[in-house]
């Protein structure tokens, strides 16, 4: 053993809420005898929640592409939008920038995030020991640009509660926004429930 | 704490082991859950989605792959998801989704068009679609087989599947002004309208299928008479000027009227596809049945000026017919260029008089043959004439009249078309007549009148100059005198003038005169022994009553 120890090595666990350092009893379901949290080396069953989440927001991304999430009503004009084609025309419109920014959000972040957990979550089970480190970061850009990926959601609630001007011009939501909100929602449980340690739980590796 | 100083220690303590409370599997119900949504998303549509039609139109002006939706009743039931251009580039296919509900509208007979807004002579329609847009309108058939492609009006039927009413159909000689959708009025109500229209086969004719809208389709009889009422039926023939119209709207759009005709008539209602002639006018519609035509032929001697194809023949004042050629001869024996004019007459105009004649004919020739009676007739002075039937305008007609001093003619009754003798026309003779004072007129020594008219003049002219040279110096003399006179009669009358002045002497003098005789008179009043007496002297003057008071009369100045 030239690697450095781990507490798994020593028998340890620590607790996540208070910092209390225990001999690991190796078993299931074990409790911190001082606050009472739940004690566990790895997030529990993380893989399989993880792929759980993640399979769950592929589901709700393809209505959420395929179903319009806005309804633009102007002079009686009636106009129903998906995501794409909300894009396209804001492209063809003449804001390209918005329409980068809308695809942004919408289209490459979520992607993104199936992309990266996806490798993760295989790399982890195959336990490779492939760029650890930049693995890592790849969870952490992952972390931080969930928050972000609700900007569909919102455009469509801001919209839709301000541009109320009942014949002229109307917005209203379709189904489509809900299942994109679900998406996002589930990635993010996808991304929370995924452990980064399990990157560096593969053997020999840790010089 | 022990626990810190001492991480490898033995003391450390041991976790508290609980109940295992979740299996971590129970997470795979989140995926499921959401595979369950996702596939009722998915069989939710599959089961909405109905089939896919086809339609074809000339243009897809309007039409909006993903927009424009299909309407029936103004109900959604599809949207158009593409459109492309046929193949051979003539035609625009516009792909539908029908809805599942909508499955009954792929079939054989339904039918399809696009609603635009429409702004026409007979009013404005669609305008709705001016702000949303165009979409498609769909009429469903009522065929048993199913069909995927369609053929897309170009405009919206007139009428629509399942609507109460009786179509008719209506031949006429040509269109007219009529269209699809032209209004057909009953008493000038609008009660339906043209569906479509097509060419005879023999190209001979036209054909419309008009649809009477319910509960109107019951005035429609089989003795009813339809007429076109189209536009402005401005006819000026030897009837004078007739202008005839329905409505405002039809003499802009055109459009069908029918009624029953007047007195006794078949008023069962008709039948649905009962078939009708279109008549050109009111007039002829309602006219009874006209019967077998017969042709007649009439030969005039004069020139025709003003006789023209449709002029009406009349028989003692009754239309009877029209006239559908004139065609010009040559007689080589007389060399005169004689006009043939052949008329279409239509005997039983004449009614009752007709059938008697029929019946006569019967019991004499023992066949309905007219010719011998006509032959009698025309031995009775019946003659055919060219008549003016309009001053103005100089139209002619062809009137049958009794001329009992026409010459008589041979008649021959059976020449084939029946040849009518002929007889000058009434403004024919006038114009003999006239021809003849002229004649006189012309007659009249117009220069010798003249010449004698002239030298008249100038022996008036010689006169007057006498006058001018002779007497009127004489009498500008005798007018200087008589001024003289009247001046010297004025200077006697003036006041400062001798006559005058002794004139007003003498009338003092007996002014004076009168006075002395008054005085004379009065004094012979109170005296009259003067007469005898002579007068007295005067007596002395009475003291005057004034001087008793001279204070007073001193005190006034």
């Amino acid at each position: 053993m030239s690697a450095l120890p781990r507490a798994d090595e020593l028998g340890l666990i620590g607790c996540h809420v208070c910092g209390l350092v225990c001999r690991d009893g190796h078993v299931h379901d074990q409790a911190c005898p001082r606050c009472g949290a739940r004690l566990h080396r790895r997030k529990s069953a993380s893989a399989s929640r993880t792929w759980a989440w993640l399979i769950t927001a592929f589901i709700f991304y393809l209505p959420a592409n395929l179903l319009p999430i806005m309804r633009t009503v102007s002079l009686g004009d009636v106009d129903d939008n998906t995501i794409l084609s909300g894009v396209v025309e804001l492209w063809v419109k003449g804001s390209p920038d918005l329409a980068v920014i809308v695809f942004t959000a919408s289209i490459v972040v979520p992607m993104l995030k199936f992309l990266v957990l996806g490798t993760l979550l295989v790399s982890v089970q195959r336990r490779s020991m492939w760029a650890q480190r930049q693995r890592t970061m790849l969870y952490r850009l992952v972390e931080f640009i969930g928050y972000w990926s609700m900007l569909d959601v919102f455009v469509v609630a801001l919209l839709t509660a301000l541009v109320r001007f009942n014949v002229l011009s109307q917005v209203e939501p379709l189904p489509g926004v809900v299942y994109f909100g679900l998406t996002v929602v589930a990635t993010m449980f996808a991304s929370m429930s995924f452990d980064p340690r399990l990157i560096w739980d593969s053997r020999d590796n840790d010089d | 704490m022990t626990e810190e100083t001492n991480p490898a220690g033995d003391e450390l303590p041991q976790p508290v082991v609980h109940r295992r409370r979740l299996g971590a599997s129970l997470i795979w119900l989140v995926p499921i859950l959401a595979a369950v949504v996702g596939l009722s998303l998915v069989v939710h549509s599959w089961m909405q989605a109905g089939p896919s039609i086809t339609i074809s139109f000339q243009s897809a002006e309007g039409l909006d792959a993903g927009k424009t939706t299909v309407k029936y009743k103004n109900v959604v039931i599809g949207k158009v998801t593409h459109i492309r251009l046929s193949p051979d580039r003539s035609q625009v296919l516009v792909k539908v989704a029908l809805d599942k509900s909508a499955e009954g509208f792929a079939r054989a007979d339904t039918r399809f068009w696009v609603v635009r807004p429409r702004i026409g002579l007979g009013g404005v329609s669609g305008v709705d679609t001016l702000l949303s847009g165009a979409f498609i309108g769909a009429d469903v058939g009522t065929s048993d087989e199913t069909r995927y492609d369609f053929k897309g009006l170009e405009n919206p039927p007139a009428v629509t599947y399942g609507a109460p009413g009786k179509s008719f159909v209506l031949h006429a000689e040509d269109l007219g002004s009529l269209d699809i959708g032209s209004p057909l009025y009953f008493r000038r109500v609008q009660v339906g309208r043209v569906a479509s229209y097509e060419l005879d086969k023999d190209g001979k004719g036209v054909t419309f299928t008009i649809f009477i809208d319910g509960p109107y389709d019951q005035f429609v009889t089989r003795s009813s008479r339809f007429w076109n009422a189209s536009g402005l039926d401005v006819s000026l023939g030897a009837n004078g000027l007739k202008v005839n119209t329905q409505s405002l709207a039809t003499v802009l759009a055109g459009g069908v009227a029918f009624q029953d005709p007047a007195g006794p008539h078949d008023a069962t209602p008709a039948q649905e596809g009962a078939s009708y002639r279109l008549f050109d006018d009111k007039a002829t519609a309602m006219a009874p049945p006209d019967g077998p035509p017969q042709y007649i032929r009439m030969r005039f001697d004069q020139s025709l000026r003003g006789l023209a194809v449709d002029a009406p023949v009349e028989f003692l004042g009754i239309n009877i017919g029209r006239v559908v050629s004139i065609t010009m001869d040559y007689d080589a024996k007389r060399e005169s260029f004689p006009v043939t004019v052949g008329a279409v007459v239509y005997p039983q105009r004449l009614g009752r008089a007709y059938d008697k004649l029929v019946a006569q004919a019967q019991e004499q020739n023992g066949s309905p043959d007219l010719a011998p009676i006509m032959g009698k007739l025309v031995a009775h002075g019946l003659r055919a004439q060219a008549r003016t039937g309009n001053l103005l305008t100089g139209q002619l007609y062809i009137a049958m009249d009794f001329l009992p001093k026409a010459p008589k003619v041979a008649f021959d009754p059976t020449v084939r078309p029946l040849q009518i003798p002929t007889a000058p026309g009434s403004f024919d003779k006038l114009q003999e007549q006239l021809a003849e004072i002229v004649d006189k007129v012309q007659k009249i020594p117009f220069d010798s009148i003249g010449k004698h008219l002239d030298q008249t003049l100038a022996d008036l002219d010689g006169t007057l100059k006498q006058v001018n040279g002779q007497v009127l110096p004489e009498f500008k003399g005798t007018l200087k005198d008589a001024r003289r006179t009247l001046g010297t009669t004025d200077n006697a009358l003036s006041p400062d003038s001798p006559l005058q002045q002794n004139l007003q002497g003498t009338l003092q003098e007996l002014q004076r005169m009168a006075r002395s005789l008054r005085v004379f008179s009065d004094y012979l009043g109170t005296h009259p022994e003067a007469l005898i007496r002579g007068r007295k002297s005067d007596p002395a003057p009475s003291k005057p009553p004034t001087e008793a008071q001279p204070s007073k009369q001193g005190s006034k100045p």
